[in-house]
């Protein structure tokens, strides 16, 4: 008997009114293959998962399950055929204990109108074994960590009998060490004889975990393969077509001969962040780098104004600079891009110009009136320089890929003329293209404008690409500095996991 | 669950504090025939309080139930009154149908047309008060013209005590009654899967329709439910104060939902449990009747109401805040 794949597409295409989401495109998933789906925002990445889990009919082409063509794929039979997709939210109940959470689908699927708790517990319990981890089961899955829920949802996943498991973005907001635990799950559940379709956009993870490759861009498969024969670059080329720039941004002359624009002096904030001290010169990018709750964002805050139980020393350009409130900091010249851009930054619903001039309402509205005029043509400018992909600045945010949306807030801050601009993981979520934009984009702010920009990221990458200088921070001190030469993805690596050694974390 | 029981055990301490500190101001709150009154005070706003802890716990809110419960009320007690009919058992069959259609007609706005249920409930709150006291009729049936048959149902007791002087006082069987719903309820929410689907629903109400829930089904049995609960309710208020007034109940959804809350159930849904809306029902009756008890004006009632919903929203609020790390 010849053994067939697990699932495979023949020429699938999905059209959206004008949109041509899949065009033609066929891929094949062996039983327990880890298989890599990249691609940019908007490249198809979605519609395909869509696709397999029934939620979308395609316009042309075949699916072929276990060999035989399957007719209309809805999501109740791609289930039965042991689909299981994992979204980025991932569809879990937060005020429920983890044990219900496991044994609801199941029963759900066996139809069950009573439920039995024990036999539900034994199930959990079961699972969690099966992939090796330990989680308190009577816990409400809100109060577990991003990581945990997403073990939840995994092992939910187990449960109904899952032969491929779709995941969409899973690190997104992992650290280093949860990554690790992820994949070692993955690998055990490929033991296990399951297959995994990762979606992702980040390349040292599809390099590390993936065995095959599908790159998507505009809605065809563009490139295809075993991991092997990709390296980083080769995956950007596929995903954007283009080849990006990953040289070093240089520190401008003579940064170091003026008054700093930042100078922090032996800062601390509240238990979180103990005596900081540091500069930032006109036109310099400083990263910050450091374990989640290291105090970074801490520090952030309190330069914008955020945390008033400060003690110790902030100048700006050479003035003393004692926010009472966010208003203060923004008057004084500092802009803060907040980690969360969706819930701390935009204003969704409302348009581009709408959202630009929040900030700097009181430029506008000197007195009780919104001057529209000035308003609009500095959002226009805004607009032009930030190269926002959208018709007009009269379209709601949320219609906007995540790469533009940052951009909006980020050009946002630059309407209010800041002098400072902290950055607070500036491209979660952004796919590769926009990234490497938005850091021309500061750069040029930086080099042109005299802007200093302190950069706050997990994307070692990114800071080693990025920055001038990068400075390391643990338990609320600031560990280490790294610059010039010495800068680099693996020094930098090194400094963390120096830091995770001595307890850290 | 660990965190429902921890809830309830903090409920129940506030409840003993309350009780000692009422008794101390007052030692007659200790008093048997007090005990008793409290009991059968809980039985009416108790049963409605189930119908609406369904509700919350599925992140809904419901201010008709009282005018369902007028209409299943009115409707029924008028309607024996015209044909003259003395019974038990079919009229409150008919009032709980009735509770459980108007129900139907809640969970239908609602789910169809993914409305709010605040401003859903609202207009049909308005709607069937209207047509009750237009279309049925606006005056009292009073204790003279009650059919016996409720009158009697009304005054059952389970037991019945004698004082120094000579009257009677005792325990209202309705107390049973309550019980009961209020097992089957707790056994619902807890061992059957429509029951977990009310959880679901309010802890996500699209991963819930994601892992294969009917929902639907879900909004039709907690709005019927909540209903049925209500008509049901509706009736024996009348047959325990052998009166049948239309224009009855008016604000005591504020009570019910101060009651539920008190209860620990979320208002964002998601938790809530049957133990501690009966304790919370229990609380709330408790502090009401201990006003008059304690010589305060009736009229101050509605501000200690008003005063126990806001904390409670305030102290589950928090409680919930407290979640995603």
């Amino acid at each position: 008997m010849v053994s067939h794949p697990l699932i495979e597409l023949r020429g699938v295409s999905k059209r959206f009114g004008g949109v041509r989401a899949l065009d033609d495109v066929s891929m094949t998933i062996e039983s327990a293959q880890i298989r890599c789906l990249a691609g940019e925002n908007g490249s198809g990445k979605s519609t395909l998962i869509k696709i397999i889990s029934g939620v979308y009919q395609p316009d042309k082409g075949e699916i072929i399950i276990d060999g035989a063509p399957v007719e209309r794929l809805n999501p109740a039979s791609s289930m039965e055929h042991g689909v299981q997709v994992i979204y980025q939210d991932l569809s879990l109940f937060p005020t429920l204990t983890v044990v219900e959470n496991l044994f609801l689908n199941t029963y759900l699927r066996e139809r069950r109108s009573t439920v039995n708790w024990r036999r539900g517990r034994e199930m959990a319990r079961e699972v969690l074994a099966r992939l090796d981890v330990d989680l308190d089961l009577d816990a409400t899955v809100e109060t577990l960590p991003t990581a945990g829920r997403q073990i939840v949802a995994i092992a939910r996943a187990v449960l109904a009998d899952a032969r491929l498991i779709v995941m969409d973005e899973p690190t997104t907001a992992l650290t280093a060490r949860e990554v690790e635990r992820l994949f070692r799950i993955v690998r055990g559940l490929q033991q296990q004889g399951i297959a995994i379709l990762f979606v992702s956009h980040k390349m040292r993870e599809m390099l590390e975990i993936s065995e095959e490759l599908t790159v998507f861009r505009n809605g065809q498969k563009v490139a295809e393969g075993p991991i092997t024969h990709f390296d980083e670059r080769a995956i950007t080329l596929a995903m954007t077509g283009r080849h990006l720039n990953t040289g070093r941004f240089a520190a401008p002359a003579g940064a170091d001969v003026q008054t700093p624009r930042l100078l922090i002096e032996g800062l601390s904030v509240g238990h979180e962040v103990h005596d900081v001290s540091l500069r930032l010169m006109r036109g310099e990018v400083v990263g910050l780098s450091g374990l989640i709750g290291a105090g970074r964002s801490t520090l952030a805050k309190a330069i914008f104004g955020l945390r008033q139980d400060v003690s110790g020393r902030i100048e700006l350009d050479g003035e003393r600079l004692a926010p009472a409130s966010v208003t203060d900091a923004i008057d004084a010249g500092v802009a803060y891009v907040p980690e969360d851009r969706l819930s701390e930054g935009l204003f969704l619903t409302r348009s581009i110009r709408d959202n630009a001039i929040a900030s700097a309402l009181g430029r506008f509205a000197p007195r009780l009136w919104l001057q529209r005029n000035r308003a609009r043509a500095a959002t226009e400018k805004m607009f032009e320089d930030m190269q926002i992909a959208a018709p007009n600045t009269d379209v709601p945010v949320s219609i906007l890929s995540g790469g533009n949306q940052q951009r909006v807030v980020i050009g946002r801050w630059l309407m209010t003329d800041a002098r400072l601009l902290i950055l607070n993981g500036p491209t979660v979520g952004v796919d590769v293209g926009s990234k490497e934009q938005i850091h021309g984009i500061i750069h040029d702010l930086a080099r042109n404008q005299g802007l200093a920009v302190l950069m706050i990221s997990d994307d070692l990458p990114e800071l080693a690409a990025n920055c001038n200088r990068v400075l390391t921070m643990t338990n609320g001190r600031l560990t280490g500095e790294l610059s010039g030469e010495r800068l680099t993805e693996d020094a930098l690596e090194s400094a963390l996991a120096a830091v995770t050694r001595e307890g850290g974390a | 669950m660990r965190v429902l029981r921890n809830s309830n055990v903090v409920i129940a301490l506030i409840l003993v504090a309350a009780m000692v500190v009422i008794g101390l101001i007052n030692p007659a709150f200790w008093q048997l025939s007090n005990i008793f009154s409290l009991l059968k005070a809980n039985v009416v706003i108790g049963l409605m309080a189930l119908g609406v802890l369904l509700i919350m716990i599925s992140g809904g809110i419901d201010v008709s139930f009282t005018a369902f419960a007028i209409a299943a009320m009115y409707l029924v007690v008028r309607t024996m009154v015209a044909i003259d009919y003395d019974g038990v058992i079919l009229p409150f069959i008919f009032a709980t149908a009735i509770g459980g259609l108007l129900g139907l007609m809640n969970a239908g706005i609602i789910h169809k047309f993914h409305m709010i249920p605040l401003i859903v409930t609202l207009g049909t709150a308005s709607l069937v008060r209207g047509l009750v006291l237009g279309g049925v009729g606006t005056s009292n049936v009073n204790i003279d013209e009650m059919p016996p048959s409720l009158i009697e149902l009304g005054r059952a007791n389970i037991v019945t005590l004698e004082r120094a002087n000579g009257t009677t006082f005792g325990l209202t069987a309705m107390i049973l009654v309550y019980a009961a719903l209020a097992i089957l309820i707790h056994l619902v929410l807890t061992r059957t899967m429509i029951g977990r689907s009310v959880y679901a629903y309010g802890a996500d109400p699209e991963a819930a329709r994601r892992v294969g829930f009917k929902t639907g089904r879900t909004m039709i049995f907690v709005y019927c439910t909540a209903g049925a609960l209500a008509g049901f309710a509706g009736l024996l208020h009348s047959s325990m104060s052998w009166l049948a007034n239309p224009r009855g109940f008016v604000g005591l959804e504020l009570d019910v939902i101060a009651a539920v809350v008190l209860g620990g159930c979320s208002i964002f849904g998601g938790r809530g449990s049957v133990i501690g809306t009966v304790l919370g029902v229990f609380i709330l009756v408790m502090i009401q009747n201990s006003l008059i008890l304690m010589g305060i004006d009736m009229t101050w009632q509605r501000v200690v109401v008003g005063g126990v919903l806001i904390s409670a929203v305030a102290i589950t609020a928090l409680r919930d805040r407290r979640s995603p790390a």
